[in-house]
């Protein structure tokens, strides 16, 4: 890079733009951590997927057509006559899965390792932020194809509204364009399918911003004492980030060559049909432990307060989490319930993938209770009354005596 | 850390599987498919197979809306084969000069056509059921092509007789009852290359072709797959070997 800019011409231009410099600065130089484990993969990973469905939402979007009587039939074109449409379709549909695995596994490392916790609360609030996003996004995309379960999804999921008070029906209707999911709702689903993408992109520039502005965290959880603490980013973590993508690359792969439809559901094969409901309506699996949480309420408003609730409430998990002592690995009460609350989210979503009879009810709940115990009860009280192991003075000297 | 994300990984891998829990009907047989695994591919001859089974039975109630004459080319029919086939067919046509509805005879670009007007009618010969186009029932229903052998294979009982209803007693039929009479009973087809039609050999060969219909793209995917997986390992293993290389020297 400094040879590059010893060069006359691109020195007068980056003179006047400094793109090239604020490349080196915030790509090239940009200090990193000289700790981070493979845990801090997923962000860039997170980033190329959303440039995967990008790229191939756009040309999908070239073939589709967002009409009720021809989106199926659009989408079986695009399988059987567009060139590679079947590529583009199955990367688009795995992609979504991918990318959501992804960014629940950069969550996870933000939960374990303390990254929402001063001064990375604003990094914290956009990561959530990107979150809804994408739950909106995906849950729009699989509209699209306009089989059973797009249909009957879409409907599930838009009456949730009407259990809002007084207003909940015409909110509903003015979603729909209508008085039933119809052609209005899926003209302005696609609509929104392309927008959204484009309005994460901007928050994740306002995530990075935030991100580089306060640095990574890091697995010991301390703060930065001076620039023995760090390595440039390149060539250190872009390689780092390169054999990610590599391994990214091949699980996905193995899904979108050998097994496409293993994450869709059969149903939606079938066509839209108002008049026929299909045996049990299951959202996208990544949808399962909130939509568990929804049906664990008996009561329709109480459990899309729950739902929204379980989400929200990460807002404002710097204050519930009173320790200050951000990893887990010093933390050896908070480590044991940051599993148990991963193993509360895996039985929510078992709960989500069942039809909501038998102990399935009994179970859902006593996961969803204890969802929110984790976060309102147990976090405080256990940020109060643990005792922490000792920190290490800073991240260079444990690395750098070894 | 190793076990951080295995953990998490195994943790998030286990929600989709249940997502596939059946209802209440009976997990049909496991076939094995020549099309099953990394390297499974079509039976060319067993599709043909297949194509006569739809043909001589199937079609008399199913569309095939998806497939086109032409596409047939694919599993090793000619093109003279397919415009023998396709001149089988009826299809609407253009208007004529006085302004009204024409038919033709079906050419290659043409799909299978339903072999009833519209729903309505399909219904009136059917005791009130709608039978439906078959171009994806291999991946509408779970178990795919399993799922149809054992439902026209294996389900029905010998010379069943409907119930009370008017349906079928069928375990792999959700609700464990099926409108749709047993379609296939010995040598239902007479088969070009003097293969026994019994009905095992005709469900299996149906249900193949049937497959082929809602994947045609499966053996082009499968091996771009293996060479997309083959080119990533070698990328990932060069950059994980740049990456130690790199690192070789850092203190982390």
């Amino acid at each position: 890079m400094q040879a590059l800019l010893n060069n006359g011409f691109i020195r007068w231009f980056d003179n006047r733009l400094p793109v090239l410099s604020w490349t080196n600065h915030h790509m090239m130089e940009y200090p990193a951590p000289r700790n981070l484990n493979y845990a801090w993969n997923f962000g860039s990973l997170a980033g190329l997927a959303l440039v995967l469905q990008i790229v191939t939402g756009i040309v999908l979007a070239m073939h589709y057509t967002p009409h009720a009587d021809m989106a199926f039939d659009s989408v079986e074109r695009i399988m059987r006559d567009v060139n590679y449409g079947w590529l583009l379709r199955y990367m688009h549909a795995n992609g979504a899965s991918f990318f959501f695995i992804v960014v629940y596994l950069h969550i996870a490392r933000g939960l374990y390792y303390g990254s929402y916790k001063a001064p990375r609360e604003v990094l914290w609030w956009l990561g959530l932020v990107i979150l809804l996003l994408m739950m909106a996004t995906a849950f729009m995309g699989y509209v699209l194809p306009w089989g059973q379960m797009s249909f009957w999804g879409a409907t599930v999921i838009t009456n949730l509204f009407s259990a809002i008070p007084l207003i909940g029906e015409p909110i509903v209707q003015w979603l729909w364009g209508g008085f039933a999911v119809g052609n209005a709702t899926l003209n302005r689903f696609f609509s929104l399918h392309f927008l959204l993408p484009f309005v994460i992109v901007g928050v994740v520039v306002l995530h990075l911003w935030a991100l580089h502005h306060k640095k990574s965290n890091n697995p010991l959880g301390i703060d930065y004492k001076g620039p023995q603490d760090f390595i440039p980013f390149h060539p250190y973590y872009t390689i780092k980030d390169a054999f990610g993508a590599g391994v990214f690359l091949i699980l996905f792969a193995i899904f979108l060559f050998y097994a496409p439809n293993y994450m869709g559901h059969p149903d939606n094969y079938i066509p839209a049909d108002p008049l026929v409901t299909p045996a049990h309506i299951v959202p996208e699996w990544y949808f399962l432990p909130f939509y568990a949480i929804l049906r664990a309420i008996p009561d329709k408003l109480g459990g899309v307060l729950a739902m929204g609730a379980s989400i929200f409430i990460l807002f404002l998990l710097p204050w519930l989490d009173t320790s200050r002592i951000r990893s887990a690995t010093f933390r050896p009460v908070f480590k044991w319930f940051f599993w148990l609350l991963m193993i509360d989210l895996v039985v929510l979503g078992f709960c989500g993938a069942n039809p909501p009879e038998g102990f399935w009810v009994p179970l859902s709940q006593v996961a969803t209770v204890y969802y929110f115990l984790h976060f309102l009860i147990l976090l405080p009280l256990i940020g109060w009354f643990e005792r922490p192991r000792p920190l290490p003075d800073s991240i260079a000297k444990p690395v750098l005596k070894a | 850390m190793k076990r951080f994300i295995l953990s998490l990984a195994a943790l998030a891998f286990l929600v989709p599987a249940t997502a596939h829990a059946a209802g209440d009907q009976e997990v049909p047989p496991e076939h094995h498919w020549s099309f099953n695994g990394i390297f499974g591919t079509y039976d060319r001859a067993q599709l043909l197979r297949g194509l006569e089974v739809y043909r001589g039975v199937c079609a008399n109630c199913h569309g095939l809306k998806y497939v086109r004459f032409r596409d047939l080319e694919a599993i090793g029919l000619s093109e003279d084969e397919v415009k023998a086939i396709a001149a089988n067919y009826t299809v609407e046509g253009d208007v004529d000069s006085f302004g009204d509805p024409t038919t033709r005879e079906a050419k290659p670009f043409d799909a299978f056509p339903s072999p009833f007007p519209n729903d309505e009618a399909a219904r009136a010969s059917n005791g009130g059921a709608l039978p439906i186009d078959l171009s994806l029932v291999a991946k509408s229903r779970v178990h795919g092509p399993d799922y149809i052998h054992a439902l026209i294979g294996l389900g029905y009982e010998e010379n069943a007789e409907p119930g009370p209803t008017g349906l079928y007693h069928n375990p792999y039929m959700a609700g464990g009852y099926i409108a749709m009479p047993p379609p296939l009973f010995d040598d239902a087809v007479e088969y070009h290359d003097g293969t026994a039609a019994t009905v095992e050999q005709m469900s299996t060969d149906v249900s193949a072709f049937l497959m082929w219909a809602a994947e045609p793209k499966l053996e082009a995917r499968k091996a771009i797959g293996l060479k997309v997986i083959l080119f990533l390992l070698v990328l990932t293993g060069l950059f994980y070997v740049c990456k130690r290389k790199l690192w070789a020297n850092v203190e982390h």
